[in-house]
């Protein structure tokens, strides 16, 4: 199994992303801290295989964010992500 | 229901097994009565989750296949042998039993009737799940919004819901059924038999100038190759919505 075919994309951590943020964030737009992107997190790449989720941007690949999950804590980076847009709940 | 199906803190909820509709040798549909359940969108997908005795943990997602019109909740798997989550649910599961879950899950692969643009579906193997629910809730909500569906197996007796897609196809509703056969040329079979390329898609998909709505869900590789011919083709990335199950079509 290659990289490629491993990888999925922001629908993947709906659930993951709605644990944290508590509210529906697939239809949520990010910017990408490295090259501006602007996009719904429904399209950003995922990978799971790793320890933690790994989020990618979908033009230039630059991480997003990393998520690990474990014994009752979240560890959240966001560094890549410049900013996150979402409608009220 | 659809305005409360993406509020809310997620929560696991106990669903029971009422229904089992075998769809082809390796994919069944399961239907759970789920009475904590907040209604779903079309596309919308649930996590499963399966407790070991020794507390191992094991989460998988699955599409939604029935629509938002149904009382039961149904998903439709695909049973994959190294699979972790898939050969308890297709084979061990019986009637009555219950399966953790929680959801809806998802706001960005979902399509609602009222949109006006014509819709066009593409589905690899178990990606025709999300799909199906996006038709089953066209026509229980008797939309005539034009629809295309291009749906690619490897064989025959691969197809899921192929009794159901004859049926909707013929209601002269404005759906158009296209498969496609990767694995198999048989005798008197008039759909296609190759994977979806460009001459393919020419064929089917609707014309840029109608900026059709376009939903993508399969085996990763499956979907970016059918992305990325769209997008060549010079239809707006934008207008694309794609959903990944990775390498096996569900990962488990």
């Amino acid at each position: 199994m290659t990289i490629d075919e491993m990888r999925l994309d922001g629908n993947a951590i709906g659930g993951l992303l709605r644990e944290i943020f508590a509210i529906e964030m697939t239809s949520a737009v990010g910017t990408c801290a490295h090259c501006g992107a602007v996009n719904e997190m429904g399209r950003v790449q995922v990978y799971v295989h790793a320890p933690g989720t790994v989020v990618r941007c979908p033009s230039c690949e630059a991480v997003l964010m990393r998520v690990v999950r474990g014994r009752g804590r979240y560890w959240f980076d966001m560094t890549g992500v410049r900013t996150m847009e979402f409608g009220e709940t | 229901m659809a305005g409360t199906a993406v509020l809310g803190r997620l929560t696991w909820q106990f669903g029971t097994l009422a229904d089992v509709v075998q769809e082809t040798p390796r994919v069944a549909s399961l239907y759970f009565d789920l009475p904590e359940w907040q209604g779903h969108l079309a596309g919308q997908h649930v996590d499963v989750r399966l407790t070991a005795e020794d507390g191992y943990v094991a989460e998988r997602s699955y599409s939604i296949a029935s629509p938002p019109e149904d009382p039961r909740v149904a998903l439709t798997v695909e049973r994959l042998d190294d699979g972790e989550v898939s050969p308890y649910l297709v084979g061990e599961l019986r009637l009555g039993d219950k399966v953790e879950l929680r959801g809806p899950i998802g706001g960005f692969f979902v399509w609602r009737v009222g949109e006006s643009r014509p819709l066009f579906l593409i589905g690899g193997g178990s990606g025709v799940v999300p799909l199906m629910a996006m038709l089953r809730h066209r026509e229980r909500m008797r939309s005539n919004t034009p629809a295309r569906l291009l749906y690619s197996s490897r064989t025959v007796t691969d197809i899921i819901y192929r009794a159901e897609l004859d049926r909707l196809a013929a209601a002269g509703d404005g759906l158009e059924v296209y498969h496609t056969l990767t694995r198999e040329k048989p005798d008197g079979w008039k759909g296609f038999t190759r994977r979806v390329d460009q001459a393919m898609m020419q064929e089917v998909a609707w014309p840029q100038e109608q900026m059709p709505a376009v939903y993508i869900c399969g085996p990763t590789t499956f979907v970016e190759a059918a992305a990325s011919l769209l997008v060549s083709m010079g239809y707006p990335p934008a207008t694309i919505k794609t959903e990944r199950f990775g390498a096996t079509g569900g990962s488990g």
